[in-house]
């Protein structure tokens, strides 16, 4: 069942960006830049965790899972230590993906010679 | 010549965009990659006996991985332009933009070609998803809300 809610979930995103894309004047940057806040929105009241919990790995993998990410360690972090964790806890999640980015787009950059 | 005349003749020749079968592709494109992340994460639950969670942390690694890697070969630039928002909006678009801007500018030298430009694309992601995590993040606190 997760399979199929993951296919339906990560599409549907997908499908709504590409709508969005289409029909506006909006660039690839601003459709990411507004899904990134708009995960960090839908988890402002824990509504992504629930989304998370149907659907799987589908919900991990769209760039609204980012928004996501970032405040759920910031409110985690905020639960412990007060109003400065949230400071604090706001890259503990993300950490992962953004490190492994720079790393890999580093060590590519390196070895390979850009195309055309 | 007239402007209205212009814009005629402009529209003829205009590339003519499918919107519904754009829209399918990336539903489907986007469909195959969440699915791809959910049956990583099964395989990996599966044989090595780690959390879900670890697992999930794992998957994204793994997606960054070859997004970068296939950037860098050149091949995801010709898919992007075919599936757009398929590609773009899962986690690969992200490590998608930093590779093939820091390629772009690799002829800039390695401070002011890779270092500078490297966030050019994915800065935006991360400065607007920073504001908006520390500004949803304060009204849920002051609510008192607890995760």
């Amino acid at each position: 069942m997760l399979f199929i809610n993951s296919f339906l979930f990560c599409g549907a995103v997908c499908l709504i960006a590409q709508i969005i894309l289409d029909n506006t004047k909006l660039t690839p940057g601003h459709v990411t830049s507004l899904f990134v806040v708009l995960g960090a929105f839908l988890d402002s009241f824990s509504f992504y965790d629930k989304i998370i919990k149907v659907v799987g790995g589908g919900a991990l993998l769209p760039i609204t899972s980012f928004g996501h990410s970032l405040i759920h360690g910031a409110l985690a972090k905020a639960n412990v230590y007060g109003i400065m964790g949230i400071m604090m806890g706001m890259f503990d999640l993300t950490a992962v993906g953004i490190t492994a980015a720079i790393i890999f787009a580093f060590i590519f950059t390196l070895i390979f010679k850009p195309k055309n | 010549m007239k402007v209205e005349k212009y814009e005629k003749i402009a529209k003829d020749f205009k590339p003519e965009t499918h919107k519904i079968r754009n829209a399918m592709i990336a539903f489907v494109v986007g469909g195959l990659i969440g699915l791809l992340g959910e049956i990583i994460i099964e395989v990996l639950c599966h044989y090595t006996h780690i959390s879900r969670s670890s697992a999930g942390t794992i998957m994204i690694v793994i997606m960054i991985f070859t997004a970068s890697l296939s950037t860098a070969l050149g091949f995801f630039d010709k898919l992007v332009t075919k599936c757009k928002c398929g590609l773009l909006i899962p986690i690969t678009g992200f490590a998608h933009s930093m590779t093939s801007a820091a390629l772009d500018y690799k002829k800039e030298g390695p401070i002011y070609g890779i270092g500078t430009n490297i966030f050019k694309l994915a800065g935006s992601v991360i400065l607007y998803g920073i504001m908006a995590a520390w500004f949803f993040g304060m009204i849920r606190f002051l609510l008192g809300g607890r995760i």
